[in-house]
């Protein structure tokens, strides 16, 4: 088993409103090894964007601590901090400044992080796109000309943009089609090994998972229920609340899925 | 660019705004050679032809010291978009930059800037320059600075409410978790979105700001003779009507024309940005 690239220790978070106190986290240890997929479910409003805001930086916990390579990392992030936890947003409308153009969106992650020499970083924005499966002259293009699909590769180019080690998910398929949420799927699990990339992927969809992830942390009102190997997670679910989540999910069989392949490379495989 | 262009002048309103703004833009521009008397704009005395009802070669008549009243309106014209111009060029980046920091900072910031604004809002724009005038010397220069001083705060305002609408944008937050300054994110990030409102607004109060330097001037506390300007011709000619009606009717009309056309493509700039997004 790989080392943990990032640790959380305690963690807890309570918002307060000008009246009263809301608990989005309590008490939530875990850990996110280096090259796995963690994949963070629950409903709405049971903590998971709570835990990626932290992870991320964008406030600090309440309590606890949280560990990047065995250090804490601090309330106030570093530039290198940030360049090592990067976000895929959940909205691909508004990932992307409409009034920039896509090449001014990736230049930024290079800029900042002085990544390349200035005059090389047209050629690497040019790279990063097709890496992502688009064409290097999207950079010109404002988001307005690209669809959500589009978009959403070009939040992945911008986090590889930065070279991160961590890239938090948050729900980056479910405002997207079935067949463009497979492809754009497919696109991050062709990245994670050949970029070294550990992902925590948030999500409700269980049925996505089921194949993308390694493992599963289901949380439930700023609890962390339980955490484990997917597989083991999905056949012998030890708390109530995962038996129900997963019995919510559409069962697709193995026969179901071989067809499903067999459709998607024939014609469909635009 | 082009685009818009043809937009503008696909609708009959916005044609007739670009018309009448074209005119004037251009009388201001070459005004020492579409004037007939260019020489009238200054201290000009010909007693030979004073308070002469319109007839050719003086298009609108005379003054009452004989002076053409269609070449003081012209360089008036000039005074008027010099004045809006300066007094843009200082309120607008002044009111956009308080607007954005207080918007993007919030908090305490926030509270300090919006509340200096909110001061200066409440106070009724014409008693405010009034009494800058007042204290001050009346010259052009003044009347700019008391313009400003009341323009400023309307920029801040509308910019503030947009920033605080855009920082809730995903792109920000993409910004910030990419190590952006905060200087980047407010002027690189949020203020392009923040452009077409600015630029409505802008074109929208050129007109105004012609209409207030006049009311300014009505009242004697603005541009000083002999230097043409729209208000104190209306304000000189009016003791006169309805008998001499020339000398209040065509700066009048100026006053309104220039004010109609600004509102129109103000609209029309506002309907194009609207439709964009």
């Amino acid at each position: 088993m790989s080392p943990p690239l990032l640790e959380v220790h305690g963690a807890s978070k309570v918002f307060r409103l000008e009246d009263r106190e809301v608990p989005a986290l309590l008490d939530v240890s875990f850990d996110v090894r280096e090259g796995e997929c963690l994949a963070i479910v629950g409903e709405s409003g049971a903590g998971k964007t709570t835990v990626a805001n932290l992870i991320l930086g964008v406030y600090p916990p309440t309590d606890g601590t949280i560990l990047m390579h065995g250090e804490p990392l601090p309330a106030r992030r570093r530039r290198e901090h940030r360049r090592a936890i990067q976000l895929v947003q959940q909205n691909p409308l508004s990932t992307l400044n409409p009034k920039r153009t896509v090449g001014a969106s990736l230049r930024l992650a290079l800029d900042v992080h002085r990544i390349g020499e200035r005059r090389e970083r047209p050629e690497i924005v040019a790279t990063l796109l097709e890496e992502v499966g688009l064409p290097g002259d999207f950079a010109r293009r404002y988001p307005a000309a690209l669809s959500g699909g589009q978009r959403q590769r070009v939040a992945v180019a911008r986090a590889l943009a930065c070279r991160s080690e961590l890239v938090v998910l948050d729900e980056p398929t479910s405002s997207l089609d079935v067949l463009v949420q497979a492809r754009v799927l497919r696109l991050l699990e062709e990245l994670k090994p050949r970029r070294g990339l550990t992902y925590l992927f948030i999500t409700h969809d269980l049925s996505v998972v089921r194949n993308f992830a390694d493992r599963v942390a289901v949380f439930e009102k700023g609890r962390l229920l339980e955490i484990g190997v997917t597989e083991a997670l999905f056949a012998e679910p030890e708390h109530p609340y995962t038996r129900r989540l997963i019995s919510a999910v559409p069962v697709v069989s193995r026969e179901e899925e071989l067809v499903r392949d067999r459709l998607a490379e024939g014609g469909l495989n635009a | 660019m082009r685009r818009a262009f043809a937009i503008l002048a696909s609708n009959p309103l916005s044609l007739l705004g670009l018309i009448l703004i074209g005119i004037i833009l251009i009388c201001a521009i070459f005004a020492d050679f579409i004037a007939p008397f260019p020489e009238h704009r200054g201290a000009v005395v010909d007693f030979a032809n004073f308070n002469q009802a319109p007839k050719w070669p003086h298009l609108m008549g005379t003054d009452l010291v004989g002076r053409d009243l269609f070449s003081r309106v012209i360089y008036a014209y000039r005074i008027s978009l010099i004045l809006g111009v300066v007094v843009l060029g200082i309120a607008v980046p002044v009111g956009v930059t308080v607007g954005l920091i207080a918007g993007y900072f919030g908090r305490y910031t926030e509270f300090a800037l919006m509340r200096v604004t909110d001061v200066f809002l409440s106070i009724p724009p014409l008693v405010l320059a009034m009494s800058i005038m007042g204290v001050l010397e009346p010259t052009l220069i003044n009347g700019m600075l008391a313009v400003t001083a009341m323009w400023w705060p309307w920029y801040a305002r509308l910019v503030y409410n947009m920033t605080r609408g855009e920082k809730e944008e995903g792109y920000v937050l993409a910004a910030e978790l990419i190590g952006a300054s905060r200087l980047h994110v407010m002027f690189r990030e949020v203020l392009p979105n923040c452009f077409p409102s600015i630029v409505t607004k802008m074109t929208l109060d050129l007109g105004f700001i012609i209409l207030i330097a006049s009311s300014l001037s009505f009242l004697g506390l603005g541009v000083q003779p002999p230097t043409p300007d729209l208000g104190s011709m209306v304000a000189d000619g009016a003791k006169y009507l309805p008998d001499s009606w020339w000398l209040t009717i065509f700066p009048s009309l100026a006053i309104l024309i220039a004010v109609f056309g600004f509102n129109l493509i103000g609209d029309a700039l506002r309907e194009l940005f609207g439709a964009d997004q």
